[in-house]
């Protein structure tokens, strides 16, 4: 049987977790290919409702990637994303989805091999977690 | 403004259950402004909803609109609004108890009396001032008889817990209130303030007893003003 190949949507800062992205793949860190990265400018931009559209449109896990805390380039941006995905975690469990599929991280930018580490973790949680039931 | 608080999501399903259309109509006032039934939470709402009849296997269609005042016919009187209406099963207010009632009362007299049931999605909580950023209080109890002249703009009827006219109270400590340390003491602040505007003579003489008869006590309100009606 096929493995589940999740598709995971991650919102990425223009300023730290592009960037890995950009050193994961200079340097050949290999994460999994099913990740479709949004550039975002902060991830404080991220709305609760980009997170729900994006479990409403099929995808399996949502993660957003933002600065350390106290790194973040518009100074509190940062603290905003884990904020809204704490609130979008608590408005998906009371619709029946496990909270899991949402989750926020944080990477440096020249963190290449964390930011692969990170999309690699949320695969393996999201692939024991089973597809998205809304999945087209 | 009049703040509200949205109901927690099992009870706006349960409410919502058995129905295949449904309108969720936002208000574009004061619960846009505290962030309890505007677009955004509207959405929300909607998405949240829609994830959950989806997950249950269910068909069930999630409409979304914006009123800018549901208090007022004025801004209730628009033909999309109200074809939406009469498709939807069941139209999830957004606004406060006043919208959600005059939404009711509206539609149901504009479409056919008895075909609309519209439903609260919010608890209308207090009429109250932003405070801080995502932080309101209240800050009247509208009971139709207002001492601010004599109280240097601080309501002693809605901010102290006793209400009282003549304060403070022994319960008045550090300038906090005794029913918490969060709390402050409202007759403290109008002394403070009193005492800086140099009016602390109006705290000299007794104030007599409120008359409470236009307050809700005395039922329902009503304000006329026959100059503006047509």
């Amino acid at each position: 049987m096929k493995q589940f190949e999740p598709e995971i949507v991650a919102f990425c800062c223009h300023y730290c977790a592009l960037a890995a992205a950009d050193v994961a793949g200079k340097m050949e860190f290999q994460f999994p290919p099913n990740v479709r990265v949004i550039r975002v400018l902060c991830t404080g931009k991220v709305e609760v409702l980009h997170l729900l559209k994006a479990l409403e449109a099929g995808a399996d896990g949502v993660v957003v990637i933002g600065c350390k805390f106290g790194e973040c380039y518009f100074k509190e941006g940062n603290y905003r994303a884990q904020k809204k995905v704490q609130r979008a975690q608590s408005l998906i469990g009371e619709a029946g989805f496990e909270q899991g599929r949402l989750r926020y991280d944080f990477v440096p930018g020249p963190g290449g091999k964390k930011f692969a580490a990170i999309l690699t973790s949320m695969t393996e949680d999201i692939r024991s977690l089973g597809p998205n039931p809304l999945r087209p | 403004m009049i703040v509200g608080e949205r109901k927690p999501f099992s009870e706006i399903l349960s409410m919502v259950d058995n129905c295949s259309k449904i309108l969720i109509l936002g208000c574009g006032s004061c619960v846009t402004i505290c962030m309890a039934g505007g677009e955004e939470e509207v959405k929300i709402l909607g998405s949240q909803l829609r994830l959950a009849f989806r997950r249950n296997g269910k068909n069930v269609e999630v409409e979304e609109f914006m009123a800018l005042r549901q208090c007022d016919d004025e801004y209730m009187d628009d033909p999309v609004l109200i074809e939406k209406v009469k498709e939807a099963d069941i139209v999830v207010s957004m606004a406060c108890g006043v919208g959600v009632q005059h939404a009711s009362t509206f539609f149901n007299k504009i479409i056919d009396e008895g075909l609309v049931r519209v439903v609260p999605a919010l608890n209308t909580t207090f009429m109250g001032a932003n405070i801080g950023v995502g932080e309101w209080e209240e800050r009247c109890v509208g009971c139709g008889d207002c001492v601010l002249e004599k109280t240097a703009g601080i309501c002693p009827i809605t901010r102290c817990a006793k209400s009282l006219l003549n304060g403070p109270c022994g319960g008045s400590f550090d300038g906090k209130c005794e029913i918490s340390e969060d709390t402050e003491c409202a007759w403290h602040l109008i002394i403070e303030r009193l005492n800086a505007l140099g009016e602390l003579d109006r705290v000299r003489s007794v104030e007599p007893y409120k008359d409470w008869r236009p307050s809700h006590s005395g039922g329902l309100r009503k304000t006329v003003r026959e100059d503006a009606k047509i």
